[in-house]
């Protein structure tokens, strides 16, 4: 494989490739059913919000 | 037992080949370094042989609040001090270089102290130094939260932290001595590279270590851009920095990399250096802290997935755009340009994402100083996103490129953005690391946040006529088709421009060390009596429950 073969990959089936796999990453959020988890996504961070006492590990 | 006289032989071997690269050192200056580096291995010894932790037995106070925390958090409470005093250390500097263009004579006629040397201290001290400890130190912090984990493999962690200041040290005497790749921002040879590369792969695997171990199921968001940025910086830094050295005790190498091959690597690393370090990393500043100083959860977690992915994608083609008009192939050029303003979707997107964290909360922006500093931020973030894509463009760049211009829209980036978003979360840890109920004084907040922010003004809007303007007098032609004005010319033009410039500079630097004082307080335990940030009468009219709608 030289570097012709490698440049047409990436313009052709390597972009498609990149593409697909960037459309499905940013639709992933969108699907049905999503917005549950994501609601609770957001909210991680004001869960179980003490640094003392209790001992996680 | 075992373990400890393994780790003190170690650290013994190394400080012994460190000596006897010393000795063999071709030049001066890899001599020099390998002085450092067996003296830092002979207090690791020391220290690891006493169990004595020099920096909380003589300075209780760092050791943090006496509680037991669940969270492993004395490496933060380095981390953050060191923020600070790199930052202190790389504003002065950057200070002193800005007055040096404006008077030549404050280079002192000594070959240490040029510009030319000192710019690389500088541009590293503020990035590296400041940026970095800034990342190391957030992302422990976030990633043990947000993953209610204590930190993976505590001693790496550490080795982390210190080997991160070693780099450092190593970096900044090279400076002054004229080591240099003579890369942008990759300044460091070839055998400080080789340790970086040892620290950062520690520190990839304490953060992932610690996601895998985490009790809570999903990864919180910022934690993505964390793990982004340091995968992606270990992977530009291990490209770019592909040399041979002249001799394995020289501090001399050559790039394996030559032309308009080594400018584009150059540029590719350049450029995402930026988009992966002062961007990605500070975004997951940006998504743990905006919504935890502001109480609310962040405008819409779907748009700041889609905002992860989009930057993820996009930021790694637009390196191209600093080689305008270069012997960069066309197309090359033109792509940077296009994936360049494709850019400012997702970044515009982000920074809405923490404006609209805000929503129903806009009040605190008067009341809360913290919360006004990262909204300014975030204000900043905006605008350089802005004017970023638009000078990618090539007509634009035509003008722009090689001038202030693209100074100014680097420090309205740094200064404004990385900068403020950094105070504003430095702001948020100490006193919770600390155990205080609030900093020393949120009046000295105000006080920072504005010379800050007048002090950007003052940088920017110099550096916006003084490029626009040399570029304008570069390009001018006579009647009979000579250049009307010589470089010179262009540099006189400019010394106006230049001292406001370091104007500027001189007020963000009073900014930090006002910051300086109230942290050193707020450490020390005192709490400041002052009048609180606003009087605000009752008014019974609008005085009704605000029903707040939040976004997906």
């Amino acid at each position: 494989m030289n570097y012709n073969d490698l440049r047409h990959f990436a313009d052709s089936w390597g972009l498609v490739a990149m593409g697909m796999i960037f459309l499905v990453l940013v639709a992933w959020p969108f699907r049905k059913g999503a917005s549950g988890r994501n609601h609770d996504a957001a909210h991680i961070i004001f869960r179980d919000d003490d640094d003392d006492q209790k001992q996680t590990d | 037992m075992d373990k400890l006289v393994t780790r003190v032989g170690v650290l013994f071997v190394v400080a012994l080949l460190a000596f006897v690269a010393m000795v063999l050192g071709v030049d001066q200056a890899f001599s020099v370094h390998m002085g450092i580096a067996c003296v830092a291995a002979l207090i690791a010894m020391a220290v690891s042989m006493n169990k004595f932790d020099f920096l909380t037995q003589r300075f209780p106070v760092l050791s943090g609040p006496s509680v037991a925390s669940r969270y492993d958090d004395d490496p933060i409470r380095w981390g953050v001090i060191a923020t600070m005093f790199w930052g202190i250390a790389g504003f002065l500097v950057g200070l002193i270089i800005a007055l040096q263009l404006a008077f030549p004579l404050l280079n002192l006629n000594l070959e240490y102290t040029t510009f030319g040397r000192l710019r690389p201290l500088h541009t590293s001290a503020v990035i590296f130094a400041f940026g970095g400890n800034a990342l190391i130190a957030t992302s422990f912090y976030v990633v043990q939260r947000t993953c209610r984990a204590r930190l993976a493999f505590p001693g790496l962690a550490r080795f982390v932290f210190w080997g991160y200041q070693l780099f450092i040290v190593l970096a900044a005497t090279g400076y002054l001595m004229g080591v240099t790749e003579a890369k942008e921002y990759a300044e460091p040879e070839w055998y400080v590279d080789i340790w970086l590369t040892i620290v950062w792969v520690s520190y990839l695997a304490v953060f992932v270590g610690t996601l895998v171990k985490r009790k809570e199921p999903h990864i919180y968001v910022a934690n993505w851009f964390y793990l982004a940025f340091i995968i992606t910086v270990a992977m530009l830094h291990l490209v770019n920095n592909l040399s041979m050295p002249v001799s394995l005790f020289g501090s001399k190498s050559y790039s394996a990399f030559a032309g308009v091959q080594d400018a584009l690597t150059q540029w590719w690393y350049g450029h995402n250096a930026v988009g992966f370090f002062l961007t990605a990393g500070f975004l997951a500043m940006m998504y743990y802290f905006v919504p935890k100083q502001a109480e609310r959860p962040v405008y819409s977690y779907r748009l700041s997935i889609v905002h992860f992915w989009s930057l993820i994608f996009l930021y790694i083609w637009a390196g191209p755009h600093h080689l305008h008009y270069t012997a960069l192939p066309d197309w090359a050029q033109t792509l940077g340009m296009v994936f360049s303003i494709v850019l400012w979707m997702p970044s515009w997107g982000g920074m809405i994402n923490g404006l609209m964290t805000l929503n129903g909360a806009w009040d605190k922006i008067r009341t809360d100083p913290i919360i006004r500093m990262m909204v300014m931020a975030l204000a900043f973030y905006g605008m350089s996103t802005f004017e970023g894509p638009m000078l990618s463009i090539k007509a634009v760049n035509s003008l722009s490129h090689y001038t202030d211009w693209t100074i100014g829209h680097v420090h309205s980036g740094a200064l404004g953005w990385n900068g403020m978003i950094t105070f504003a979360c430095l702001y948020y840890l100490f006193p919770r690391l600390w155990g205080r109920s609030r900093m020393y004084s949120l009046r000295m907040i105000n006080w920072h946040f504005w010379l800050s922010t007048i002090g950007i003004v003052f940088y920017a809007s110099a550096m916006w006529v003084a490029g626009i303007m040399q570029g304008l007098m570069w390009r001018e032609y006579g009647a009979d088709g000579y250049l009307v004005y010589s470089f010179a010319e262009t540099v006189a033009a400019m010394f106006p421009m230049y001292v406001i410039r370091a104007f500027g500079g001189l007020l963000y630097l009073c900014g930090a060390l006002i910051m300086v004082y109230n942290v050193w307080m707020t450490v020390a335990g005192r709490l400041r009596d002052e009048k609180a940030m606003t009087e605000t009468p009752h008014n019974p009219d609008a005085d009704r429950p605000y029903v707040a709608v939040p976004a997906e």
